[in-house]
């Protein structure tokens, strides 16, 4: 374990080596994540309206339902649900890539050439992924709430008056950093996980494919462990 | 000089390097030659610090390889090309790319760096592929691409992991005079292979590894002539029971 935090600070340290591939990777993992994000978060939109409005009815306000969507969306379903949707897509992706390179020695071919994997493999993905999961994360928000709102003008019983009543009347700019930080931190343990997943690949197309499912199911435990630990620390 | 002291590598129970001691002198091609998994490319990687031996030492300009940390390892990588058995080329990256990537790493300017990229694709007869990518490339390419990769960093020692398996003759025959117009240039190369056409052509010492640690060596001419069983065996691609039943 010392080594491992030895050898990754050694990573960060090479900034030269990472930084120039920052960027590629902010495109592919992040921007190119968006509409799987937006896809996820209309539907928890209009799910979260329906529902509130089914729980409410008869027993509190109906502009509550605005409340009720704004906060699960940005304090809880967003984050989680991005990250879960994004554990598949970029974890398997990071430790499918990764996983290929070892096990056709490219991972060795960067070594002889005086690269250190994890500065030139791991750091500038987790970095990326660091950085963009809370942006994807923001888009989602955004069109959950959205979602929400247009599914509670149209099939429910409530103005956009009403709507954004209850929007505003629990939020607290809290709920939105809070859910941003959390993003972040999946999207640093979503990256970590398939690069290391990956590094560890033996063998053929069925040591990538275990790697790749490893990756997966760990991303998503980690965004589930991560997900408490901000709650406790954070609320 | 590239010196190999008593190096023992087991993963497991699975013993494969058993006290192999090995010197490669300067300037010359020095060819392993063995079979399958008698730790050919173990041994070539334990030479560039990809594995560490389990005992004894590896030397490389008289730096034990063992006691080096990242900067050594990575200072010693600068002085040794390593040219993969299936070239291991950055299926993402171009040609040139793949070629100038080691380049980079050194610090070297763009200009100096495209005009390495065109000597070396131009050593290795592939001028005018800069731009495709390793799917484009047939095997033959690929493997002559590892060697461009190779030879555009300079380096004093090349190692050269199976590098006709798989090829036509043809191919074979222009991967060999590769390896001696690299030798020539004074690079000394390292040779794994169990191809003893090639072995023959490009070696100027011949090793037969066996049983974890080298078992004969000499020059083409003396490996040749050699009455040892096990290495008449391999020469004649003579199967397993045959050697025993002698």
């Amino acid at each position: 374990m010392g080594r491992w935090t030895l050898g990754a600070t050694r990573a960060l340290g090479d900034v030269s080596i990472w930084r120039p591939l920052v960027i590629g990777h902010m495109r592919r993992l992040g921007v190119d994540s968006i509409p799987i994000a937006i896809f996820i978060a209309i539907f928890t939109g209009i799910v979260l309206a329906l529902l509130a409005s089914y729980i409410f009815t008869g027993a509190m306000p109906l502009y509550m339902v605005g409340a009720l969507v704004g906060k699960t969306v940005m304090m809880e379903l967003g984050p989680v649900l991005t990250g879960m949707a994004l554990a598949g897509r970029v974890g398997a992706n990071i430790a499918a890539e990764i996983g290929t390179m070892r096990v056709t020695e490219q991972v060795d071919a960067l070594e002889t050439l005086g690269y250190d994997p994890r500065s030139y493999l791991v750091v500038p993905r987790v970095v990326a992924a660091t950085l963009m999961f809370p942006v994807i994360t923001a888009f989602a928000v955004a069109v959950g709430v959205l979602a929400g709102w247009v599914t509670s003008v149209n099939l429910l019983d409530l103005s956009s008056v009403e709507f954004l009543k209850g929007l505003r009347l629990f939020y607290h700019f809290k709920d939105l950093w809070f859910g941003l930080v959390k993003s972040a931190s999946f999207g640093a343990a979503i990256a970590l996980m398939g690069s290391l997943r990956g590094l560890a690949a033996r063998g053929g197309a069925e040591g990538v494919g275990e790697a790749t499912t490893r990756a997966v199911v760990l991303g998503c435990e980690a965004i589930l462990v991560l997900d408490a630990f901000w709650a406790v620390v954070l609320l | 000089m590239i010196v190999l002291d008593g190096v023992c590598k087991a993963f497991g129970p699975r013993v494969i390097l058993d006290g192999l001691t090995l010197d490669v002198p300067d300037g010359r091609n020095t060819v392993i030659i063995g079979r399958s998994g008698s730790g050919k490319s173990v041994t070539l990687r334990c030479i560039v610090g990809l594995l560490q031996p389990d005992a004894g030492a590896v030397r490389v300009d008289d730096v034990v390889v063992g006691e080096l940390d990242r900067d050594g390892l990575t200072a010693l990588r600068s002085r040794i090309g390593y040219v993969f058995q299936f070239a291991a080329l950055f299926d993402s990256m171009t040609v040139a790319e793949n070629i100038a990537l080691g380049l980079t790493r050194r610090g070297i300017d763009a200009p100096e760096i495209a005009e390495r990229v065109r000597e070396s694709l131009a050593l290795v007869d592939l001028a005018g592929t800069e731009a495709k990518y390793p799917a484009e490339l047939s095997g033959g390419m690929r493997k002559r691409v590892g060697i461009a990769r190779a030879v555009a960093l300079r380096p004093r020692y090349i190692l050269y992991d199976e590098p006709t398996t798989g090829l036509d003759p043809m191919t074979t025959a222009t991967m060999d005079e590769l390896m001696i117009r690299t030798r020539d240039l004074g690079v000394t190369g390292v040779v794994v292979s169990h191809d003893m056409k090639s072995a023959f052509a490009v070696g100027d010492r011949i090793a037969m590894l066996h049983q974890g640690r080298i078992h004969r060596m000499g020059s083409a001419d003396e490996m040749r002539a050699s009455d040892d069983p096990v290495v008449r065996a391999f020469i004649e691609g003579r199967p397993d029971h045959a050697v025993a039943a002698r």
